[in-house]
C-alpha cells in the first residue's frame, strides 16, 4: 500500500491547485458567475489547454489516460475553489459515458472535440419522481422508422443549458422502475422538440429542466445497447458521487482552514473563541469528518474502475454517505463557529458551506448510500 | 398532578381556531406554509388583525391593552396560530423593547410607545449587537455622551433583523466609557429617521434580506428616549433575558412544520412509492417527533412554573437549545426530502413573481429555508452560550 502520488500525480495536483489559486479568487469566482451559463469559456478553453479536459481518457483519444486517482486529484483541487465549469456533467459522467460505451462514430464525433474544449455534454437522466434511482425513469423512446422518438420531461440536469449534446434515459420498453428496458440516447441539444431551461442553483452552479416533446433521434443515436442501460446509468452515478465526494474533500478541507483561522482571531470576552473548549472540541470533530471523508473517498477510488461491480458500489456508498454525513457536520459547525459572519453572502465561508451541503443532494444522498450498502451488506451466518 | 388542558383550556383552544378559520387570509397562511417571502404588510398586516380582535400582545397584562391571558393560554395561543400558518409576530416591539418599557419607562414613554406597538404602527428593531460585540454583548462602544438636552450616538450596530422597515430601534449604548464593562451601558430608544443613521442591508447566503448594518454619525437623541437611569441598561437587557422565555422553544412552530415534512415526503417519491413509507426515512420522521412531544412537555413544565410565578430562569435556556436543535433537523429533512430539486435557486418564485417555476414551492424553498435557519442556533444567545448558562446557573460548575 503505498498513499504517495507519482511524479505524474504530483504536476497534475500542482497544475490544478496553482490554476485555482491564482484564478479563482472569491471576487474572480463571483465575476464567472455572471457569464451565461455561469462560467466563462476562457477558463473552459484554458482546462483544454492544461489538458485537465482529457484526464480519463486515453491517450488515443487525446486523453492523459488518467484513472480514478487523477480525477480525484482534479476534482479536490476544484473544490478549493468551487470551480463553477462543467466538468462533472462534460468530462467525468457523460465523457466518460460515451468512451465507455458509445459506438466508434460516437466517440469521434464527441471526444475530440470535448477534449479540446469545443464541446459540452451533459447527463439527463433525472425526472421529478426519479430522486436517486436508476431505473425510475417515465421517459419514453418508441420505435419510429429506422430511429426513435423520445417524449419526457428530465429535471435538475446538471449544466443542461450549457451542453451541446445530451444523454438522455430512456424507456424502450417495459414500465418506470422496471431494472430492463432503459436505454440511453445521444441527442443534439439543439434538435428540434428539445427545450431547454437553464438556472442557477443554490451553490452557485447551473442546472436545466430539459424537455423532449417528440423529438426524433437515428438508430446511430443510441448508446450502448437496446434496453441495457441500468448498469451503465449506475457506473455513471458512481462516477458522478466519487467525483463529487473528492469535490467535498476539497471545500471541507477550505471551511475546516477557514474555520480554524477565524478561531483564532475572533475576540469575545477578551480572548480568543478557539479559546473555549467546547469550540476546540467541535473544530476537532469538523478535522476527523474531513479525515474520514477524505479515506472514504480515497476507498473509493481504488475500487471505481473495478471489474466487480459489487465491490465499487460498496466503496463508492461508503465515500457518498461518509461525505454526506460529515460534510453537513463541517457545513453547518464551520456557520455555526463564525456566528453571524457565517450566514453571509458577503463572505466566502457561506458559498463553500453550501456547496459542501448541496452535493448530498447529487448522485444519492447519505441515506441512498447507507441504503444500497445495507443491502449488499455481508452478513456471517448466525449463531 | 394532572397534565392535562382544563375544559376551559380546550374552549378557549377552540375560540383561537374558530378565530383564525374565519380571519386568517388564505394568502398569508400560503406564503407561510411554503416558506415563501414575507411582506412588510403580511406582517403588520396581520397583526392589524389580531389588534381588531384584541389579541395583538398574547404576553402584555389587560392594563396595556393585551388579552391578560395565563402562560397556558398564551401557549395555546403560539401552538394554534403556527399550526394554522399565521405569520409570525415579530418580537422587536411586542415582546422585547414594550416589557421594558413597561417596567423602567415613565408615564410618558408607555403613552407615547406602547399603543402603537400594539397597533403595529411603530415596527421596532433590536441594536444590541456589534461587529465586536456578539456573544460578549457587553463589550459593546457604541457611544452616547450627553450634550444638554440630547444625547450624541456614535458607532455601529450589525445584524439588525428588518432594520429597513424599522421606524424604532431600541439600543444599548455605552455611556459611561470608564466604568466597568457591564456599568456604563444605557438604554436608548432611536428615532430611525434621525439625520445620521444608516442602514446598509446584509445579503444572507440563501440570498434573503433579513438582517442590516445601521450606522450611527452624530445622530442627536432627545434625553426623553433614555429608559430608566443612565448606566443601567445592562440590568434592563438582562431582565428583558428572562422576561418572555415562553415560547422560545417553538413548540408550535415546530409541530407546523414537522406537519409539513410529512406532507412533503407523502408527495415525494422514492423508487415508486411515497417517501414517507420508506423505512428509514419514515424513521428519521418519527424520531423528531418523538423527541418534539418531550420538548413539548419541558416546555408545559416551565409553563406551569411561570404560572404559579416562578421566574423561568435558566431552564428556558433548555428550550432554546432543544427547540432550535429540533427545527434545524426539520429543516434538513426537507431538503433531504426534496432530493436533487432542491438545487434550484428561484427566488423569484419564492417573491410570488414567476411563473417559470421548475419545481413545487415546497422544494425550492427547501434549501433556502436550511440555510436562512443556521441563524437559530447563533442569535438570541448562541447555544454555546446557552450551554455555558446551563452549566453554570443549573449545574454550579
Ligand atoms: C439572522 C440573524 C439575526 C440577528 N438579529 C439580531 C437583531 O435583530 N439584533 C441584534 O442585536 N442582534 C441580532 N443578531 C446577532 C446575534 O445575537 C449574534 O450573532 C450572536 O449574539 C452571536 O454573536 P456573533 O455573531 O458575534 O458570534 P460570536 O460571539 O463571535 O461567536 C462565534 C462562535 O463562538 C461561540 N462562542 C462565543 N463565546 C463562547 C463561549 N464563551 N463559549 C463557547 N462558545 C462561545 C459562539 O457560540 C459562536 O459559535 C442576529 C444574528 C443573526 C445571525
Amino acid at each position: 500500500m503505498d498513499f504517495s502520488l507519482t511524479d505524474e500525480q504530483r504536476m497534475l495536483q500542482d497544475t490544478v491547485e496553482r490554476l485555482v489559486q491564482d484564478q479563482y479568487g472569491f471576487e474572480q469566482r463571483r465575476g464567472y458567475m455572471q457569464a451565461e451559463g455561469g462560467f466563462t469559456r476562457e477558463m473552459w478553453n484554458q482546462f483544454a489547454e492544461l489538458g485537465l479536459l482529457g484526464v480519463p481518457f486515453a491517450e488515443e483519444l487525446g486523453g492523459f489516460g488518467g484513472g480514478p486517482v487523477e480525477t480525484m486529484l482534479v476534482m479536490e483541487a476544484f473544490g478549493k475553489g468551487l470551480v463553477l465549469e462543467p466538468y462533472v456533467a462534460s468530462v467525468v459522467t457523460t465523457g466518460q459515458l460515451i468512451a465507455d460505451a458509445g459506438s466508434d462514430a460516437q466517440k469521434s464525433a464527441v471526444l475530440e472535440p470535448l477534449v479540446s474544449g469545443e464541446l459540452i455534454l451533459a447527463f439527463a437522466h433525472g425526472e421529478p419522481d426519479n430522486r436517486y434511482s436508476n431505473t425510475q425513469v417515465a421517459t419514453r423512446a418508441e420505435r419510429s422508422g429506422s430511429g426513435y422518438t423520445l417524449h419526457g420531461h428530465k429535471t435538475v440536469v446538471l449544466h443542461g443549458d450549457s451542453a451541446d449534446r445530451l444523454v438522455v434515459s430512456a424507456r424502450t420498453s417495459g414500465d418506470t422502475g422496471d431494472a430492463s428496458g432503459v436505454s440511453l440516447f445521444l441527442v443534439d441539444a439543439g434538435a428540434p422538440g428539445v427545450s431547454v431551461q437553464g438556472y442557477a442553483t443554490i451553490d452557485g452552479l447551473h442546472a436545466a429542466e430539459v424537455r423532449l416533446d417528440g423529438v426524433q433521434v437515428g438508430e446511430d443515436a443510441l448508446v450502448g445497447a437496446e434496453g441495457g442501460a441500468v448498469p451503465l446509468i449506475e457506473l455513471t452515478q458512481d462516477r458522478g458521487a466519487f467525483a463529487v465526494c473528492a469535490e467535498a474533500v476539497g471545500a471541507m478541507s477550505v471551511a475546516c482552514d477557514l474555520t480554524l483561522d477565524y478561531l483564532k482571531q475572533r475576540k469575545q470576552f477578551g480572548v480568543p473563541i478557539g479559546s473555549f473548549q467546547s469550540v476546540q472540541h467541535r473544530m476537532v470533530e469538523m478535522r476527523m469528518e474531513l479525515e474520514q471523508s477524505r479515506s472514504a473517498t480515497y476507498k473509493a477510488a481504488a475500487k471505481l474502475d473495478s471489474d466487480d461491480p459489487a465491490a465499487r458500489r460498496r466503496a463508492v456508498s461508503i465515500a457518498k454517505y461518509q461525505v454526506g454525513k460529515g460534510g453537513r457536520f463541517v457545513s453547518e459547525q464551520s456557520i455555526q463557529l463564525h456566528g453571524g459572519i457565517g450566514m453571509t453572502e458577503e463572505y466566502n465561508l457561506s458559498h463553500f458551506a453550501k456547496r459542501i451541503a448541496m452535493i448530498d443532494n447529487q448522485f444519492g444522498d447519505a441515506d441512498a448510500h447507507m441504503d444500497r450498502f445495507s443491502e449488499q451488506m455481508e452478513v456471517p451466518a448466525a449463531g | 398532578m394532572d397534565i392535562n388542558f382544563t375544559p376551559e383550556e380546550e374552549a378557549f383552544r377552540q375560540e383561537v381556531r374558530d378565530f383564525l378559520r374565519e380571519k386568517l387570509p388564505a394568502h398569508m397562511s400560503d406564503k407561510v406554509l411554503n416558506h415563501k417571502h414575507l411582506s412588510k404588510d403580511d406582517l403588520v398586516g396581520w397583526q392589524k388583525i389580531l389588534y381588531d380582535k384584541g389579541w395583538a400582545a398574547p404576553g402584555w397584562p389587560k392594563k396595556y391593552g393585551g388579552p391578560g391571558w395565563t402562560p397556558v393560554q398564551k401557549h395555546i395561543f403560539d401552538e394554534e396560530t403556527a399550526l394554522a400558518g399565521a405569520p409570525p409576530l415579530l418580537p422587536f416591539g411586542l415582546a422585547m423593547v414594550a416589557p421594558v418599557i413597561m417596567n423602567f419607562g415613565t408615564e410618558e414613554q408607555k403613552e407615547r410607545f406602547l399603543p402603537r406597538i400594539l397597533s403595529a404602527d411603530d415596527w421596532w428593531c433590536q441594536g444590541y449587537s456589534e461587529p465586536g460585540a456578539g456573544s460578549d454583548l457587553a463589550s459593546l462602544k457604541t457611544r452616547a455622551e450627553r450634550q444638554g438636552e440630547n444625547y450624541i450616538v456614535n458607532g455601529q450596530k450589525t445584524w439588525t433583523t428588518l432594520g429597513q422597515y424599522a421606524d424604532w430601534i431600541f439600543c444599548l449604548v455605552r455611556t459611561d466609557p470608564d466604568a466597568k464593562k457591564q456599568e456604563g451601558i444605557s438604554f436608548l430608544l432611536i428615532d430611525m429617521n434621525s439625520p445620521g443613521i444608516t442602514v446598509r442591508p446584509i445579503i444572507t447566503l440563501d440570498g434573503g434580506h433579513e438582517v442590516n448594518e445601521v450606522f450611527f454619525d452624530n445622530v442627536q437623541v432627545p434625553v426623553d428616549n433614555l429608559v430608566g437611569e443612565e448606566n443601567k441598561g445592562w440590568t434592563y437587557a438582562k431582565f428583558l433575558l428572562g422576561h418572555e422565555r415562553s415560547g422560545i422553544a417553538g413548540v408550535g412552530r415546530g409541530k407546523m412544520e414537522l406537519q409539513r415534512l410529512k406532507q412533503i415526503a407523502a408527495a415525494e417519491r422514492k423508487n415508486g412509492k411515497p417517501l414517507i413509507d420508506d423505512p428509514l426515512f419514515r424513521s428519521r420522521v418519527a424520531q423528531i417527533e418523538m423527541e418534539l412531544e418531550a420538548l413539548e412537555m419541558t416546555d408545559l413544565r416551565v409553563i406551569a412554573a411561570v404560572q404559579q410565578g416562578q421566574s423561568p430562569g435558566p431552564e428556558a435556556s433548555m428550550l432554546k437549545i432543544k427547540g432550535t436543535e429540533i427545527r434545524q433537523e426539520i429543516y434538513h429533512l426537507v431538503r433531504q426530502a426534496v432530493g436533487p430539486r432542491a438545487l434550484p435557486f428561484q427566488p423569484q418564485a419564492l417573491h410570488g413573481d414567476t411563473d417559470d417555476a421548475v419545481a413545487p414551492d415546497y422544494a425550492l424553498s427547501a434549501a433556502p429555508t436550511y440555510f436562512n435557519n443556521r441563524k437559530l442556533t447563533i442569535f438570541g444567545g448562541s447555544n454555546e452560550i446557552q450551554k455555558n448558562i446551563i452549566a453554570k446557573m443549573i449545574l454550579g460548575l
